[in-house]
């Protein structure tokens, strides 16, 4: 058993280091594309802000993806959070720095949206020490209502009329740069020692509240990380297009991105990206089919949940984003598997 | 889209202020009561199809907005009159709830039970753009009955006020008929109980979810209908915050149970209509949801819901 272990080990490690380079060059690449598209505008205009959108879907759907997916929540919120991040990121750039130094401060006013975000998703979390299931989702839902009422009803941010005035600060090389810490920050979260009670809490919240997870700080944590990096998304959604009101992020936009989880997979991280990446490039491929390709979405959307549930990776993991000693544990416990039943008879 | 309060409700908000303080408060239990038997025939639906399937079918709010359509429809091109309008409508919208059922639905039975939320999404979202393109505009329901005001002092009913409340209470007490005394009832709240061990005691499982569909679709579909004649202004996307309240109606009144759906209802309507009539009207959804939630924090089961304790 040892050594087929070691030769698991010896075969992966091979296996990897021909994905050795993978990252630090597809980062390098991606950074280097992103400043010099932005910097000597060879891409056109349209394609920016497409990638744009997708960079924001890609931090929406990752950070839904850890209380929908990993914690096996239902939130139906997540538009609440992000308007909130655009809210206070928009306040910030617009009235609060000074005129000519809102390019510099811009990264703190997208800081300052997240912590806004988060700290409402603490609130949010409170509710769900005792409540779950389809309870709970009605909490995040009214949460998600009410944020969108209160902002509303105060003048001070235009009210329905909505806010407007922020520069188009949200650039490609920002949005690389929050996409990838996001993906990162979440995927170590996950597969860190704390993050794996969060997977606990999905499989079995009394079993894992046995074996001595601290279930109330995990739900916290997880809340707080999702809705800070909504936030996080808000902030630049209302940079990128430069106009905001309460009705773009109502139920629908929330759905948006509930879509883009489970199209892609509950619990796991290259899911949530290629859900956000393919739901968001098929609306502007559709787009010449006007408003018809909002029927032919959701009828997509069916047929991929009938005839395949769990979403496009469900519940499974590209090797890009599983740490090492995961294979091989998983490797590992399926030989045993095969080993006990071929033993059994 | 999210307007609940119509813009121009056919029923004048007569009484509203002038009137002596008993008066007024009358007159807003009776919006109340309209505007909550609405909710509570949505409700229903909901509550209907969670009892048995233990699914949320989030496209019930678009069904409730196809109802109204129906009526458009039969009330404009085939200028039908109001009880066949109804029927029709409800019928309309049954059996497109069980297509729904049929082919949607039917196949994720065995699948995790997300995945069953996440189709009812896509169906409504279906729906809604389905609508939208063939309707681009808001319609305009034409008055299917002679609208007359009775004035008792200073209180103003309108005919179609009373109309409202009466049908649904009829509907709901028809419904609590049949979940509580008939066979088919029984079974469905057999169903609910045990979906293993009734099939083999011989109940048509398949049947009874269909028949629970079409009664369920079909009270969203009269409240499609209701809706549409009290507050005329109709759009596809209607149903979406109707829908996702009557939600909440049923969550309030203990999801799965029939008489929480009906009281979750009258409640959320009492609580909006008084919202609007002491505050701002803006102020609704905020005050309706904030309550809502306190409840659900003292309450996490509901009204009438039963604490399910986890079995380790």
């Amino acid at each position: 058993m040892m050594k087929a272990a070691i030769v698991t080990l010896q075969k992966r490690w091979q296996q990897l280091t021909g994905l050795k380079y993978f990252w630090p060059v597809f980062l390098a690449a991606g950074l280097a594309f992103c400043v010099a598209a932005d910097r000597y505008d060879f891409v056109d205009l349209y394609l920016q802000l497409i990638i744009i959108y997708v960079g924001i879907n890609i931090i929406l759907t990752v950070s839904l993806n850890l209380i929908n997916g990993y914690m096996g929540e239902f939130s139906v919120g997540h538009a609440g959070f992000m308007a909130v991040g655009a809210y206070i990121a928009s306040i910030l750039t617009v009235y609060v720095f000074p005129q000519n130094a809102a390019g510099i401060l811009f990264p703190a006013a997208i800081l300052a949206g997240g912590m806004g975000a988060a700290l409402v998703g603490f609130l949010v979390a409170i509710p769900s020490f005792k409540t779950r299931g389809d309870y709970l989702a009605i909490v995040t839902l009214a949460f998600g209502m009410i944020v969108k009422s209160v902002l509303e009803n105060i003048d001070a941010v235009g009210g329905p009329r909505g806010l407007l005035g922020m520069e188009k600060l949200t650039t490609l090389p920002w949005v690389f740069f929050w996409t990838v810490l996001s993906v990162w920050v979440i995927r170590n979260l996950v597969y860190s020692n704390f993050g794996r009670g969060i997977w606990s809490i999905r499989e079995d919240e009394i079993a894992s509240d046995l074996m001595s997870v601290n279930t109330r700080q995990v739900k916290i944590i997880a809340f707080v990380v999702s809705s800070f990096f909504a936030g996080v998304a808000g902030g630049l959604f209302a940079h990128a297009i430069q106009f905001i009101n309460p009705r773009m992020f109502d139920i629908l936009k929330s759905t948006d991105v509930l879509i883009m989880v489970y199209l892609g997979g509950i619990g796991s991280i290259a899911g949530s990206v290629l859900g956000a990446v393919i739901y968001t490039l098929l609306l502007e491929i559709l787009r010449p089919l006007g408003v018809w390709r909002m029927v032919f979405m959701p009828l997509m959307l069916v047929l991929l949940m009938i005839y395949r549930p769990r979403g496009i990776m469900g519940l499974r993991e590209a090797r890009l984003f599983t740490p090492l000693l995961d294979r091989v544990t998983e490797k590992l416990w399926r030989q045993r598997k095969k080993e006990a039943r071929h033993a059994a008879p | 889209m999210t307007q609940i309060k119509p813009l121009s409700p056919r029923s004048p908000p007569a009484g509203g202020g002038e009137g002596s303080g008993m008066a007024y408060l009358f007159q807003q239990a009776l919006n109340a009561l309209q505007l909550g038997s609405i909710y509570a025939l949505i409700a229903l639906g909901y509550t209907m199809v969670y009892g048995i399937l233990t699914m949320i079918n989030f496209a019930h709010g678009d069904l409730f907005m196809v109802g109204a359509f129906f009526c458009f429809l039969l009330a404009v091109y085939l200028k039908l009159s109001f009880v066949p309008t109804l029927l029709v409508s409800m019928l309309g919208v049954a059996c497109l709830g069980v297509v729904i059922e049929r082919l949607a639905y039917k196949p994720l039975r065995a699948a995790p039970r997300v995945s069953a939320i996440i189709t009812a999404l896509g169906v409504g979202l279906f729906l809604e753009n389905f609508t939208l393109a063939l309707s681009p505009y808001p319609k305009h329901i034409p008055p299917l009955l002679t609208n007359t005001t009775w004035t008792i002092g200073s209180l103003s009913i309108s005919s179609l006020q009373v109309l409202v409340i009466a049908l649904s209470l009829v509907l709901m007490l028809l419904l609590d008929f049949v979940v509580q005394r008939t066979k088919a009832g029984m079974a469905m709240r057999a169903i609910s109980w045990d979906k293993s061990i009734v099939p083999l005691m011989g109940v048509p499982i398949n049947k009874i979810i269909s028949f629970t569909f079409a009664i369920g679709t079909g009270l969203g579909g009269a409240a499609g209908v209701m809706y549409g004649l009290a507050y005329p202004v109709i759009d596809p996307y209607m149903g979406i915050m109707v829908g996702w309240k009557a939600f909440i109606c049923a969550v309030v009144g203990g999801i799965g149970n029939v008489r929480g759906a009906m009281i979750g209802g009258f409640i959320l309507g009492a609580v909006e209509i008084l919202v609007a009539a002491f505050f701002p009207s803006t102020y609704r959804d905020f005050v309706a949801f904030t309550l809502l939630l306190v409840l659900l924090i003292l309450r996490p089961y509901g009204i009438l819901g039963k604490p399910q304790p986890q079995k380790v």
